[in-house]
């Protein structure tokens, strides 16, 4: 059914259509309409979940853990700072194998308190463990909140579906909403093979020694590396239900190229735009959207960016010291490889500023000039 | 006392151990009572077999046999709940001297 809903309300309803069983909830601004549509859901019946209200977000993801390690499905939402405290749990997920799904709205970390979008929240994240998949449409997140259970569950690895404060999280968008018995075929139960119960009794997440640990962490690593994979396989296999193919990366008019963007989240759409003039201006440009950035879909990365002449990777985000970090990740796709372009990078749009297709023009002016990268990072519209 | 199978699962390779970590035997074999500073000692005579430091012990390390409260020193690590709730301070808590 085609609807008119927010970003928020687009996780919600993907929280709904996969039968979620447990929700857990703390309130974040740009979040909490995440989690008040949800328990709207519960309390009329709509969504049959247990709805626990927590007194932080360090226990909304324990709660969840707990759920999950009992054979629920759950799922959270949380935003910034809230994630932040749960950095700690957010190991205790992932280490323990626990698929949950989470969504977290990108906002800008404080100080300067900030409720506008930047992704440094989420890729501070970045080593916990977790998939991670940025939307740049509503209808992708509820999409994706759906297809994330199966890959979780499958793969026994937690995932977050991200988008951007405002710019997604507060805007309204028509949304062909899944049909719950379609979702039902493509979404089976959640069954994990060993869980918590009175009928064979175990305890989680004990001490492990030195001729233990390496090996949960490898299988860890190597579970993580089928994940490319598994989200191109159920990516098509949602298509053929739903009508709609979700990948790793959404490339746009990459094909005869010879200068790129490299984008995520919604910069990734209005950079299509810029795409678009630029093509009228006689530039073969093209835009690489990266979709998920954990699992790193460095194959895909690769096949595009090794028949373009140069690519411009745009970061909504820094690693303070170092530098746009999609940037640092791709370089470090094409290193060694022969034939790959020369990559520049830059940092647009931090605490919330737009990104607008001016801009985007102006990176594309600023790369194609440049035979290489001169610095680490381009600052675009900032005012020095 | 419960039965006790005290065996340490060491794994040959990744592939035939669990993705989660969980109950490889550590809980059973490692005798954690080995932490303990003071021990509670029971005073059977003034003992009135209501169960509450069976109820309060964290661990547990207390049964209840034949209705009379048991410590089990194996696991038991001196934490002192059971000398506290106890109605009729039967317990004791006596310094450890090994």
């Amino acid at each position: 059914m085609r609807k008119v809903i927010m970003g928020n309300h687009a996780l919600s309803y993907g929280a709904m259509l996969a039968r979620s069983q447990v929700i857990s909830a703390y309130p974040i601004t740009p979040q909490t309409q995440v989690v008040e549509l949800l328990s709207e859901m519960c309390a009329d019946g709509t969504l049959d979940a247990q709805f626990i209200k927590v007194e932080s977000e360090h226990s909304a993801m324990a709660s969840c853990i707990g759920a999950s390690v009992a054979g629920a499905r759950a799922f959270t939402a949380t935003s910034a700072q809230g994630l932040a405290l749960m950095h700690e749990m957010l190991h205790w997920a992932a280490g323990g194998r626990h698929p949950i799904v989470m969504g977290n709205i990108n906002r800008a970390m404080a100080p300067g308190w900030s409720i506008w979008t930047d992704q440094n929240d989420s890729l501070s994240q970045r080593d916990t463990g977790w998939m991670q998949f940025y939307c740049s449409s509503n209808q992708e997140v509820v999409d994706t909140v759906i297809q994330a259970f199966k890959v979780a569950e499958t793969l026994m690895i937690p995932a977050m579906v991200i988008l951007d404060a405002f710019a997604l999280s507060h805007t309204y968008e028509v949304v062909d909403v899944p049909d719950q018995a379609l979702v039902d075929r493509y979404l089976p139960p959640f069954k994990p093979s060993i869980k918590l119960t009175p009928a064979d009794p175990r305890a989680f997440g004990g001490l492990t020694g030195a001729e233990h640990y390496m090996e949960l962490r490898y299988k860890l690593q190597k579970d993580m590396e089928k994940a490319p994979a598994l989200i191109e396989e159920t990516g098509r296999e949602f298509g053929k239900v739903f009508g709609r193919e979700l990948g790793l990366v959404d490339p746009y008019l990459c094909g005869d190229a010879e200068f790129v963007f490299v984008t995520s989240g919604t910069a990734g759409f209005t950079a299509r735009v810029a795409v678009d003039e630029l093509r009228a201006a006689g530039v073969k440009a093209g835009n690489l959207r990266i979709k998920v950035f954990r699992p790193f879909p460095f194959d895909r990365v690769r096949e595009v960016l090794g028949k373009v002449k140069k690519a411009a990777v745009v970061d909504r985000n820094c690693s303070y010291g170092a530098g746009g970090i999609f940037y640092q990740e791709v370089k470090s796709a094409v290193y060694g490889r022969p034939g790959m372009p020369p990559l520049i990078g830059y940092v647009a749009g931090l605490g919330g500023r737009d990104i607008t297709t001016a801009q985007f023009k102006e990176v594309a002016a600023d790369a194609m000039a440049k035979a290489k990268a001169e610095e680490e990072i381009v600052w675009i519209g900032v005012k020095k | 006392m419960r039965p006790r199978k005290a065996k340490k699962i060491v794994f040959k390779s990744a592939e035939e151990m669990p993705l989660m970590i969980c109950s490889v035997g550590h809980q059973t074999h490692n005798l954690t009572g080995a932490w303990r500073n003071i021990r509670p000692e029971i005073d059977l005579e003034r003992c009135i077999k209501c169960g509450i430091c069976w109820k309060f012990c964290p661990e547990p390390s207390i049964d209840v046999v034949d209705e009379w409260p048991v410590i089990d020193y194996d696991y038991c690590k001196g934490c002192g709940i059971c000398a506290e709730e106890c109605p009729t301070k039967c317990i004791a808590m006596v310094e450890e001297r090994k």
